[in-house]
């Protein structure tokens, strides 16, 4: 699936980064909490949060992340957008809540876990 | 490589938004330094946890990073409260955080054992009330 696609899946509106839309991507995780992203994630390219903070972005280029997304209708800063532009993530914000954004994804093919089988759960 | 290249950075324990800074230096000087990215990944992880640690627990503390030719090394020492009990500080789950970090996205309980989980050593010296040293290495021979 290319980020592109995510963003018309999640009728979202791209933030940063638009020139990486052709990105393929293979695996996504949701969650709020970051320590638990950086515990059992692996190869997960896109993070779907409510949390905004600079920490998301820190914690998404820690983990080679490619795209975030912002659910709830959550805004990102200009602080929040200018170190995902220094980072090249994507991001996006999305009306749609964790549960059905990730759904969503799901069910439109974007399902890899790593080996554990736990980390693309949705909180 | 020859001889070690060694990196220092002040951690500043007032300012949540800028914890990782060091973390985020440290993979860019990896990457131009040529090293994989599965090593690049568990090094700053590692670190980034720490330097996370060190922002919520200790008021933030020094980070040293030390790069020879068979290992990289992490050091991170602060001033801070201290660990009373490291066996329960390493349970998964177990946290001292308090609930304002958690409304962060941190304070899970999985930040110390997350670094040794990714990391292929690490020490722990901790004295109540003087500060923690935190001593971790991930070989690349």
């Amino acid at each position: 699936m290319t980020i592109r696609e995510i963003r018309d899946l999640l009728d979202a509106q791209v933030l940063t980064c638009e020139q990486s839309l052709d990105h393929q991507v293979f695996s996504a995780c949701g969650s709020d909490m970051m320590s638990d992203v950086l515990a059992y994630v692996k190869d997960q390219a896109v993070l779907l949060t409510g949390l905004v903070n600079s920490q998301v972005v820190r914690t998404a280029e820690m983990m080679d992340m490619v795209c975030i997304v912002f659910v709830r209708s959550k805004q990102p800063t200009p602080e929040i957008l200018e170190l995902a532009k220094e980072a090249g993530i994507v991001v996006m914000a999305t009306k749609k809540r964790m549960y059905e954004a990730c759904g969503k994804l799901y069910h439109s093919g974007l399902r890899k876990t790593d080996s554990k089988g736990d980390a693309g759960a949705a909180q | 490589m020859s001889e070690a290249v060694r990196f220092h950075f002040d951690v500043d324990g007032e300012n949540f938004t800028s914890a990782g800074e060091a973390s985020v230096a440290i993979k860019k000087t990896l990457r131009q330094m040529g090293f994989s990215p599965d090593i690049i990944r568990r090094v700053s992880i590692a670190m980034y946890e720490g330097e996370i640690n060190m922002v919520i627990h200790a008021g933030g503390g020094k980070a040293d990073v030390t790069v020879d030719s068979e290992k990289i090394e992490i050091v991170l020492a602060d001033n801070g409260p201290g660990i009373a009990d490291i066996g329960l500080a390493m349970q998964e789950g177990y946290s001292t955080a308090p609930d304002n970090i958690r409304s962060l996205g941190f304070g899970a309980g999985m930040g110390l054992p997350n670094m040794k989980r990714y990391t292929d050593s690490m020490d722990i010296q901790s004295t109540v009330g003087k500060g923690t040293t935190i001593t971790m290495q991930i070989r690349i021979a």
